[in-house]
């Protein structure tokens, strides 16, 4: 089973993790950039989060055969604090990079105004580097978030293709579903969702446009829910190929499109993924 | 196709057609493996490309600034991310080929060249850095000891491969101290002193003692003495601690 997380903070796990994450299969991963658990109080420690994850992070994932790439954004939680939010004039350097496949997380917290401030100005910035967008929803007031967030996305003119909803359940993924975004869904060991209750949601409504991540952070979390997840799906008479597709290939499609995969780690098999999508693609044309 | 290892053979028609394969570019892509050529490391380069960069840099030099991070994906790369430190890797020749491009437009104007290479190491990611250090060496006489402090930077960080750039022809301008404890560290981090510029020579009997104290140390805890240190021991010292 070769799977790529789509969702995962490789900052704040042991090399333990990335041990088990190889021996379950996982070859490749996204990091998206977010909050640290603790504030931040300058736009000087984004700059030194951003370069973690495009310097030291990817070396680290490479020791363990793993290909490590990032989103990079100001998340919706630190987008209400004046100290932080000059750090949206910075997002341009990062955004060129080669294994930055996404804006994110983008997204709402607390549904401020600050938040739609700075989750409008970083989807016009996806637009502008052609740069898919992870967009975060949040814990509380989920669905009217979840719908708020795709009428921003419409507003900015972004292709719903070109984003992913994420952290999302049984109550909110049929509108992301309709506004033909991906769905992102984190496994938790006992929030957000489980691997039964997600295995429900493909027997559903299919494995389309689906991306199944662990999220696992410095909370309560498990990077190996992907592996689990897998594991439920064939349980339930799901085929190989159909976990390899959720796991893989739909990934691989979705980060693809921002042409900045660095893919081509030992063991990552490039010849069967999906629709070519695999290999670092140039900005031209 | 399946380039399931670092160094497998990835020919010139199998790369140029897969990234082709993604998209409607496939037609670009075909003609563009027609001018491509391959390297010791079996990728492949564009060099109509690198060549109207580097002249485009010549002409404005501020042109490296959005060049530099795109050069792996626009001109050429080895497949994959290596944690070996001193790997021959495609990006890092094409990116210092841009830094000398740089140099040239910059002639007679070395802060101003400072200041470029300060700023391309300072917001680069770890490959862009490595880059910026391989360069140094070349740019020695253009920059002068402007950039040591890049040197010191990527001396502090665990990256072997950094660590590794920091220690070409460039080091020769830091000071004994810092030498030093750059060739131990090199020890420690698993950088192989091949790697290490004039090590031989610049080698003191400060440095030797330093390794000779490592060696003992790793004795002492029963683990073995890197092969890279043995050269620097004195032989009596190596049997007496051996017996």
């Amino acid at each position: 089973m070769r799977i790529f997380d789509p969702h995962i903070h490789m900052s704040s796990r042991t090399t333990d993790d990335y041990e088990a994450m190889y021996a379950a299969g996982v070859r490749a991963l996204v990091e998206p950039a977010f909050w640290l658990g603790q504030p931040r109080t300058s736009v000087d420690s984004f700059v030194d989060y951003f370069d973690a994850l495009v310097g030291w992070e990817r070396f680290r994932a490479s020791q363990f055969g793993i290909a490590h790439h990032c989103t990079i954004a100001l998340n919706p939680k630190e987008a209400n604090d004046p100290r932080c939010t000059p750090v949206l004039d910075l997002l341009p350097r990062y955004l060129a990079k080669d294994g930055v496949v996404a804006v994110g997380e983008v997204g709402f917290d607390s549904m401020t105004e600050d938040e739609e401030k700075a989750f409008s100005r970083q989807l016009e910035l996806a637009r502008e580097f052609a740069l898919p967008a992870m967009v975060h929803t949040p814990h509380r007031d989920k669905l009217v978030g979840t719908r708020r967030t795709l009428d921003l996305v419409e507003a900015a003119g972004v292709e719903p293709g070109m984003v992913v909803v994420d952290h999302l359940n049984e109550v909110t993924v049929d509108v992301v579903d309709e506004a033909g975004a991906w769905m992102g869904f984190s496994i938790y060991p006992d929030t957000k969702m489980d691997p039964d209750r997600m295995v429900a949601i493909l027997q559903r409504r299919g494995l389309d446009r689906v991306l199944v991540n662990s999220a696992a952070d410095w909370g309560r979390s498990d990077p190996l829910r992907t592996r689990a997840t897998g594991e439920a799906m064939l349980a339930a008479g799901f085929t190989e190929d159909d976990v390899d597709r959720v796991l893989w290939r739909n990934p691989v499609e979705f980060f693809g499109q921002s042409g900045r995969l660095l893919l081509d780690v030992p063991g990552a098999d490039l010849g069967a993924t999906y629709a070519g999508n695999s290999l670092l693609r140039g900005e031209r044309g | 196709m399946n380039m399931s290892s670092e160094g497998d053979r990835v020919g010139l028609d199998t790369l140029a057609g897969a990234r082709g394969s993604t998209d409607g570019r496939s037609a670009g892509r075909a003609a563009g493996a027609a001018r491509r050529r391959r390297v010791e490391t079996n990728t492949v380069v564009d060099e109509l490309t690198l060549n109207a960069w580097c002249a485009e840099i010549e002409t404005d030099p501020t042109r490296i600034r959005t060049r530099f991070p795109a050069a792996a994906r626009e001109i050429g790369r080895t497949p994959g991310t290596s944690p070996e430190p001193g790997a021959e890797r495609v990006e890092d020749d094409v990116r210092v080929s841009l830094l000398l491009a740089l140099g040239r437009g910059l002639a007679g104007d070395p802060d101003t060249l400072s200041a470029e290479v300060h700023d391309l190491y300072r917001f680069g990611d770890a490959d862009e850095r490595r880059a910026v250090l391989l360069g140094l060496g070349r740019l020695a006489d253009a920059i002068g000891d402007r950039a040591v402090d890049l040197l010191h930077d990527a001396l502090r960080t665990n990256d072997p491969r950094l660590v590794a750039a920091a220690m070409g022809t460039y080091a020769a301008r830091l000071d004994p101290a810092a030498w030093r404890q750059a060739v131990l560290k090199c020890l420690f981090v698993g950088v192989p002193l091949r790697l290490v510029a004039g090590v031989e020579d610049r080698a003191d009997d400060e440095l030797r003692r330093m390794v000779a104290d490592y060696a003992a140390e790793r004795r002492a805890a029963g683990r073995e003495v890197p092969a890279d240190a043995l050269p620097f021991l004195p032989a009596p010292t190596q049997t007496t601690r051996e017996s």
